[in-house]
């Protein structure tokens, strides 16, 4: 073990969620808001979700669309590297599973990456986000998830951390190799995930 | 749109043991530490350390926090960090860090709300988010490069002011929205349009911090007086104790 801080006990691991990762709290009713750019206004009636890259059949929705593909939920946890956690929280969707086996994917696509209206990527490799580990959602406890969380439709991938669900996700492109998106080149870990700690590049 | 772009620091930081040589009072709630590093570490204006604390269980408990001071020797980091009521490190920072402790940090982090001197700058910072942008203020004057940037800042009272004997010049502009000093022109009132120096440069990149709420009305503000919204960096301070 490293070594410790003079005076420091902290404080509350008794009743320490056996749900929060490691280094992680939880922020309860609250929902920090942390985006590196201008709140985007996005209107439905021009929003588009399109999946690319190694597929066979690019395809693209409209907002309507997209509604009519089988609705998905999560009920679950979430975990922004900043170190806060929310548990017990609701969206709905659509799984990405869906969108996918729409498109197609081709044998050779291994990773994707996921981008937004406002020009932010991320990248993941494509097992963490099939076998319904990830959703496109724009509803969040039951009302249209609101724009400074990402609305009206944002990547969900909870097994991760937060900047991984990419806000107003406007599509994914299918890759054969890991290409860092917007936070992985600013010192971030390529897969970010909170049990391991993989906040920074090396972790 | 493409404006999310910046350059790659694709680099390993490992935890590092850095010693308290200085801690000053900022304003009431507000102290600057200054760190002594174990070897040096060469920062950018903007960029942030996390902190680490741990206790002799093993138990710890980390937070982020923005070096305020310039990069100018790499052997030292200034680190601002507000008192919130409640949080963890916060506190413990403020009650109990004294000069000769060692803190574990991490960094510098960050490559996307920097600024390096090569652009116009127009920072706009909200309380507690004025401190990357000292960063920046501080970067321009010593390198001759206090032309390139304009700061303003909003605050609630004087008493919220961080940097007041240094802040102040023809780079700066302050906003108090509740109560002014004695003697102040303009009257208490949220950051408006007219507050920011007009006309902006062209090729102006802006850099806002504060709150979210700030954020975004700032952040708006500006895109709404011509600033592309791709030029438009953007670093919210949530609750993280």
């Amino acid at each position: 073990m490293g070594r410790f801080t003079r005076g420091f006990a902290g404080r509350g691991r008794a009743e320490r969620d056996p749900r929060l990762p490691p280094g992680q709290y939880d922020t309860g009713d609250r929902w920090p808001v942390l985006t590196a750019e201008v709140t985007p206004r996005v209107d439905t009636a021009t929003w588009s979700f399109t999946v690319d890259g190694l597929v066979a059949k690019p395809t693209t929705w409209s907002w309507d669309e997209i509604h009519a593909l089988p609705a998905s939920t999560y009920a679950g946890d979430i975990h922004c590297v900043t170190t806060w956690s929310k548990l017990g929280v609701n969206f709905s969707g659509v799984s990405v599973d869906t969108l996918l086996e729409a498109a197609g994917v081709q044998p050779t696509a291994s990773f994707v990456l996921a981008r937004s209206s406002t020009g932010y990527t991320t990248n993941l490799p494509l097992a963490d986000v099939t076998g319904g580990k990830a959703w496109v959602v724009w509803d969040y406890e039951g009302k249209p998830l609101p724009v400074e969380h990402g609305g009206p439709a944002r990547l969900l991938v909870p097994h991760l951390y937060f900047w991984k669900s990419a806000k107003w996700v406007s599509g994914l492109q299918l890759l054969d190799h890991d290409e860092p998106g917007f936070w992985e080149r600013n010192g971030y870990h390529d897969r970010g995930d909170p049990w391991l700690e993989q906040r920074y590049q090396g972790d | 749109m493409t404006g999310l772009v910046a350059d790659p620091v694709p680099h390993a930081s490992p935890w590092k043991s850095a010693k308290v040589v200085a801690i000053k009072d900022e304003t009431p709630r507000a102290k600057s530490f200054r760190l002594a590093l174990p070897e040096p570490v060469p920062h950018l204006a903007g960029q942030h350390c996390v902190v680490r604390l741990t206790a002799p269980d093993g138990y710890t408990a980390s937070r982020s926090y923005s070096i305020a001071s310039p990069p100018a020797d790499p052997r030292e980091l200034e680190l601002t960090v507000e008192r919130l009521e409640g949080g963890e490190v916060s506190t413990f920072l403020h009650d109990e860090v004294a000069i000769g402790d060692e803190l574990e940090v991490r960094g510098p982090i960050g490559g996307w709300f920097v600024w390096e001197g090569d652009v116009p700058a127009l920072l706009v910072g909200g309380g507690s988010g004025v401190v990357p942008l000292m960063a920046m203020l501080r970067y321009a004057r010593l390198t001759g490069k206090a032309d390139l940037v304009r700061l303003v800042v909003s605050v609630r009272t004087p008493d919220d002011l961080y940097y007041s004997d240094e802040i102040v010049g023809p780079q700066s502009t302050i906003v108090y929205t509740r109560a002014p000093p004695a003697g102040f022109a303009r009257p208490p009132a949220r950051l408006a349009p007219e507050d920011i120096p007009q006309p902006i440069a062209a090729g102006t990149r802006a850099y806002v911090c504060g709150s979210s709420g700030f954020a975004d009305a700032a952040s708006h503000m500006l895109v709404d007086l011509g600033v592309p919204a791709q030029q438009v960096r953007v670093e919210r301070f949530g609750p993280s104790g």
